[in-house]
């Protein structure tokens, strides 16, 4: 058993739950104990003490211990870094920080009363106008969660649009971790999730896609770039689910790329959702970030989550208000498209104010560049000997080398030059444990990549010897 | 004020009716439903082979104020849907008994429909619920 207080008999200072109220709603429920609550986590990665924090002492010398222990963390920021896989090191002007501390966005997430909410329907109007015209689709909710969870509900939505069909094919190089908040979501749905790999170039095997793809697909999901970094070609895909009839999701996860490649919604993708981090917002420890959902407009009444449009007041001027609302949950209750998301309005207006500070050419800008500096990284890389690129498809950032050395070990060797080196695939796909995961932005300069390519020629040599 | 229900339709407790003709029900919601919901905007129908148990969720109506289920009175297989609705959903406020008609099913047992009220029986289960 564990070794916390046992809450039936201390009186937590903050939970003002008395222990006989604690008792009666435990009978409730029908289990005996509170840890019970808890037997859907794994024990072995179940805290079973208090934390480990010595003390009693005063705030000064609070503080000062735990600074020296964030200290020991190693960031992007005091290191030269070359992670990615989902989040990515982007400029981000200073004016946004500084604009989201006034404290009227912080909570004013939910406009209901378009009266006195103009600014924030605005806003979100404006960032749902900047989803449309980035994936080449026709309406946007106000925002989701994150990339994983926008994903489950696109699912969800194509799900809901055929009746008695049961499978959604995944790629394989769909970020693995939204695959996993899939297969959590829908684990008693009954839905099944077929998995379909890459071919050699790492884009996805469109005759393995063929042969999932049934009269039982309700849709099919694919991520550009894929997880590998490689660009897919959306119209294959695209013709393989048109012949099952399923629903096509395109899956985001590095939104700067909508800067130079072509959108989902030109090549008759019906959903495109994804993660919005890349658009200015700080890698902060992996959240909160921001999930994004466009739809086709024969799909808008399907789509969860809230939604601003625009019309006129009674003297016909400009006015937001919150746009087909009698299908959330706060009007249709458990019937409501989804009871399980939300907007992230906050990030949502980071986002926006990139965008529009970014515009057309900024965007474009810094999609070329990126382009052009992973291009540059990756091709000096593979003039390393015993570098290899195993996937040969086009790629935008982000990229996979191959060493005869284990990733982990090369890795942990960079770190002490203070490289991020990137991620180890291994990590992501078992058996890939050779196989680094590399992402370059324009934050990375000429001389940064040069040194990057030093410094792991020097780790292979070691590695060698 | 009442509304007139026609004489020659059965309802149902949900407010759906069901205009019988042969062996093929005609189904819609009644006037006072549609004038409960105010202005539809959208409407969202079964498609035609689909089977439909009495009481299963035909579909769903969606109105200004908000969007509520339609069930299917009785038990049958959809032969015709009202495509009409898709861009006229205003029709089941302005006729709901004539063009805003919504689905037609084969009937698998007619005795269903006796199950259902009258004309006359609808009007005071309205009287009743309505409260006044």
């Amino acid at each position: 058993m564990t070794n916390l207080p046992d809450p039936l008999e201390t009186q937590h200072r903050y939970i003002p739950n008395a222990g006989e109220d604690v008792r009666e709603m435990l009978a409730v429920v029908g289990v005996d104990s509170i840890d019970r609550l808890f037997d859907s986590i794994p024990a072995d990665v179940k805290l079973d003490r208090l934390l480990d924090v010595p003390g009693p002492w005063s705030e000064i010398e609070s503080r000062r211990w735990f600074r020296a222990l964030a200290a020991r963390n190693v960031t992007a920021v005091d290191h030269l870094s070359f992670l990615g896989g989902g989040a990515y090191a982007h400029y981000q002007p200073a004016c946004i920080d500084q604009l989201l501390l006034r404290a009227e966005f912080l909570t004013s997430y939910t406009p209901y009363q378009p009266e006195v909410s103009q600014g924030t329907l605005q806003s979100i109007f404006e960032y749902q106008t900047h989803q449309c015209m980035l994936t080449g689709l026709d309406v946007a909710n106000a925002s989701m969660y994150d990339g994983s969870t926008a994903l489950v509900e696109a699912v969800l939505l194509a799900e809901r649009l055929t009746k008695n069909r049961t499978k959604v094919v995944v790629a394989k190089s769909v970020h693995p971790e939204y695959t996993a908040t899939l297969r959590t979501y829908i684990q008693n749905l009954g839905i099944e999730v077929v998995e379909v790999p890459w071919g050699a170039d790492g884009r996805v095997d469109t005759e393995a896609l063929r042969q999932a793809c049934d009269a039982n697909t309700f849709a099919i999901a694919v991520q550009s770039p894929n997880f590998l970094g490689v660009i897919e070609d959306y119209d294959s895909i695209a013709e393989v689910a048109n012949g099952a009839g399923a629903t096509k999701i395109a899956v985001v996860a590095e939104a700067t790329s909508f800067g130079i490649l072509t959108p989902p919604g030109a090549h008759g993708f019906d959903i495109c959702v994804g993660e919005g981090q890349a658009w200015g917002v700080a890698t902060q420890y992996g959240g909160p970030y921001v999930g994004f959902m466009v739809v086709r407009d024969a799909l808008k009444r399907h789509m969860p989550g809230r939604l601003v449009g625009e019309t006129v007041d009674v003297d016909g001027k400009r006015a937001y208000v919150l746009t087909l609302a009698t299908r959330e949950q706060h009007i249709r209750r458990g019937k409501a498209t989804s009871n399980i998301c939300t907007n992230e309005a906050l990030i949502a207006l980071a986002a926006n104010m990139y965008l529009s500070l970014m515009g057309k050419e900024g965007l474009r800008e810094v999609g070329e560049q990126c382009l052009q500096k992973a291009a540059y990284l990756r091709q000096r890389l593979s003039a390393i000997s015993s570098v290899l690129l195993p996937f040969a498809g086009p790629v935008y950032n982000e990229f996979v080398i191959r060493t005869p050395f284990a990733a982990a070990e090369i890795l942990r060797d960079l770190e002490h030059s203070k490289i991020l080196g990137g991620l180890p695939l291994g990590d992501f796909y078992p058996g890939f444990d050779n196989d680094i995961l590399i992402a370059v932005t324009e934050l990375h300069t000429k001389e940064m990549l040069d040194q990057f390519v030093a410094a792991l020629s020097a780790a292979i040599s070691r590695e060698r010897r | 004020m009442t509304t007139t229900a026609p004489e020659d339709n059965r309802y149902a407790r949900s407010h759906e009716y069901v205009h019988v003709d042969g062996n093929v029900g005609t189904i819609g919601i009644t006037e006072y439903a549609q004038k409960e919901l105010g202005d539809v905007v959208f409407i969202e129908l079964p498609a035609v082979g689909a089977q439909l148990e009495a009481t299963d969720e035909l579909g769903s109506i969606e109105s200004v104020k908000a969007v509520s289920e339609l069930f299917a009175p009785v038990t049958g297989e959809v032969v015709e849907v009202n495509e009409l609705l898709r861009d006229k959903p205003e029709l089941v406020n302005t006729d709901p008994y004539g063009d805003g008609w919504m689905i037609r099913i084969k009937l698998t047992d007619l005795t269903e429909v006796d199950e259902l009220m009258s004309a006359e029986e609808y009007e005071e289960y309205i009287e009743t619920e309505s409260g006044h």
